[in-house]
């Protein structure tokens, strides 16, 4: 698999992806998009950069166990969820910054769950394919 | 607040799950972190029980979507109790494990999937939507495979395969009958849909759907025609695992029978005649497996099955004597059949066999030992005082009441039959003189492991027998608890109007 134009390519479209995989994170609240699909771009870049690179390479550039994300993502959410809570208000109600940011615009507690889903779905994933990849 | 108070048990679940992830290679920090946060959970649980006994049914509105819209959570007396039972059990599981499975099982994730399950055991029975419902079992069926399957033996992997694939039917086959009842209804809050499905002209549809919902629970709950699962799978993965599958697996199906056919599927003849006989067939297959065996963990399956029917036959009664009949049942059948499990895993600790054929002396060796197992085989059978004894006065006044002989004779003929198991298993594994059974060089016997260990395994069995005996002995409590319990089940009205009814907190 490791051809000249796989490992060029997959160099230049690792940083793409991910670029483009928070902007389907951040426009997922209200069109199609959200933590999910995003995360699972995300992980298809390191899975790319993994097919051209060789597994070891991949490992090396994301510096720790992608097994990691799960608990970090679900602490995320779990805590977004847990926030409205400490306000008095309903589990899991939306809670809303007043101004909009530049850029991303809006943010409230909807936007912090979506991350610790985007970030279980990558750690899943990859914790998958490394071990399988691994093991073949 | 306090006013997501019942909310706390499951949250604190998903938090204990997620802090043990991230001490995913320390086993024994795990331990502990399980250890004390089961503890926590169990006087979290009681706190609430005791808030919801004194002010009444309790509503969350996730979200704060307005109900018959959002996901609502609702703690009843039924639902917390079972919160509770729930909690107690995992308690003890929780310590248990800790004392017996082995750490290279430990290893794959154990505890927090182990706190997964009790996770969405506890959202089940809080949770007010029928599709929510739908989602917690998933959690529930997708951390019970990784646990059935934790250790990958043979054996293991052969029961998981039947385990997977009939639960996963049972999934496919209620979300069905969630797509159908949505199709009817427009509605999938539980509260909500009792309204609607009462005011369906297409009566014939909704036996239909109500026929859906009884194959799909009842593939779980193992009753009749459709338990060939449980004991072709219990007795495989660790008997920590089995301890928690036993005791509450199969009840959460049960807690889902009687909550839908008691609010949405009320008042039907024709599904409570088809209950009763499926509870009459449950006992009396139940029974019969049990007799044949002789790996003491397959008894015990054939036993779950057995007694699920002593809760089905109250459901199909369906007066309010039976279903606090059933409801007794169930939580004296939750705290025994867990504490069974872990003692089947104390007997393969000493001795290193299941088989009621090679077992035997135990009484002779271990008097002390013995006698702490003596309390929940008994409790099961219902000698009295014990717990078993007084839920089935229930259901047999009931089965007057209603005339239903045959029940009489299947209630009646199912508690024999388990007094012949116990009493053979008694006479096998306790009394007869202890049998020769060869010597596994690699096993971890009981008497080689700590000291540690070994009070974590006998401890948990020690703690659920004192709880088991305060069933019986204070019988009067707990059917106090039953009764109000079934009149709050027999009239819904309550349950719907303490969802449809309440304002949000802005």
């Amino acid at each position: 698999m490791s051809t000249l134009i796989l490992r060029t390519a997959s160099n230049y479209l690792l940083p793409v992806l991910l670029v483009f995989s928070i902007f389907i994170l951040l426009r997922g609240h209200y069109l199609p998009g959200g933590g999910f699909v995003g995360g699972l771009i995300a992980a298809i870049a390191f899975v790319l950069h993994a097919f051209a690179n060789g597994l070891d390479n991949t490992k090396g550039l994301l510096r720790f166990h992608p097994g990691f994300l799960m608990p970090v993502g679900l602490a995320l959410a779990f805590f977004s969820g847990m926030a409205p809570v400490l306000v008095d208000q309903s589990f899991m109600t939306g809670l809303w910054f007043p101004q909009p940011f530049p850029v991303i615009g809006n943010v409230g507690s909807a936007l912090f769950f979506d991350i610790g889903v985007y970030l279980v779905v990558i750690g899943v994933t990859l914790t998958i394919i490394f071990t399988i990849s691994e093991s073949a | 607040m306090t006013q997501q108070l019942i909310l706390y048990p499951l949250l604190l679940q998903l938090l204990l799950a997620i802090l043990l992830m991230f001490f995913w290679k320390k086993i024994n920090t795990q331990r502990i972190i399980s250890m004390l946060g089961s503890l926590v959970h169990l006087a979290v649980s009681i706190g609430v029980f005791a808030y919801i006994w004194n002010n009444g049914t309790q509503t969350v509105q996730a979200g704060s979507w307005e109900a018959p819209f959002g996901i609502t959570f609702i703690a009843d007396t039924f639902a917390i109790t079972m919160v509770l039972l729930t909690s107690i059990a995992g308690l003890a599981v929780s310590i248990f494990s800790s004392g017996s499975v082995i750490g290279d099982r430990l290893r794959f994730g154990y505890f927090p999937i182990f706190h997964f399950l009790l996770l969405g055991l506890t959202g089940a029975f809080l949770t007010g939507d029928i599709f929510n419902l739908y989602v917690w079992f998933e959690i529930i069926i997708i951390s019970s495979f990784v646990l059935i399957t934790i250790g990958g033996e043979k054996a293991q992997l052969e029961g998981a395969v039947k385990y997977f694939t009939l639960n996963f039917l049972a999934s496919m086959i209620f979300l069905t009958a969630i797509a159908v009842l949505y199709g009817l209804t427009g509605s999938l809050n539980m509260a909500d849909l009792a309204n609607k499905v009462a005011a369906v002209e297409n009566r014939a549809l909704v036996e239909i759907t109500a026929i859906l919902f009884l194959i799909g629970f009842g593939i779980k709950s193992a009753v009749f025609p459709l338990y060939f699962w449980l004991p072709a799978s219990y007795h495989t993965p660790p008997s920590a695992v089995s301890a928690i599958f036993g005791g509450l697996l199969t009840k959460v199906g049960v807690y889902a029978l009687i909550r839908v056919f008691t609010l949405i599927f009320v008042g039907d003849a024709f599904l409570d005649q088809i209950l009763l006989v499926l509870a009459i067939f449950t006992l009396f297959s139940g029974a019969l497996g049990a007799l044949v065996q002789n790996n003491i963990r397959k008894v015990f399956s054939y036993l779950i099955i057995c007694h699920i029917g002593y809760m089905i036959i109250g459901l199909g009664m369906f007066t309010e004597v039976a279903i606090a009949g059933a409801i007794f049942y169930l939580v004296h059948d939750i705290l025994v059949k867990t504490n069974l499990f872990m003692i089947s895993g104390l007997i393969y600790r000493i001795k290193g066999s299941n088989s009621m054929r090679a077992l035997g002396g135990f009484y002779a060796n271990y008097p002390k030992l013995s006698l702490l197992m003596f309390i929940p085989l008994f409790s099961l059978v219902g000698i009295p005082p014990l717990s078993g004894f007084w839920p089935k006065i229930s259901l047999i006044t009931a089965s007057f009441e209603t005339g239903s002989y045959w029940s009489l004779a299947a209630i009646i003929f199912a508690s024999f039959i388990t007094l012949v198991v116990i009493a053979k298993l008694w006479a096998e594994v306790f009394w007869k003189d202890a049998q020769e059974i060869p010597v596994k060089p690699k096993f971890r016997y009981y008497h080689k492991i700590k000291n540690i260990k070994r009070i974590q395994i006998v401890v948990p069995i020690v703690f659920l027998s004192m709880v088991t005996l305060y069933v019986g002995f204070g019988a009067e409590h707990i059917q106090t608890l039953a009764t109000r319990i079934s009149s709050e089940l027999m009239n819904n009205q309550q349950y719907i109007d303490a969802v449809l009814n309440t304002q949000i907190s802005e």
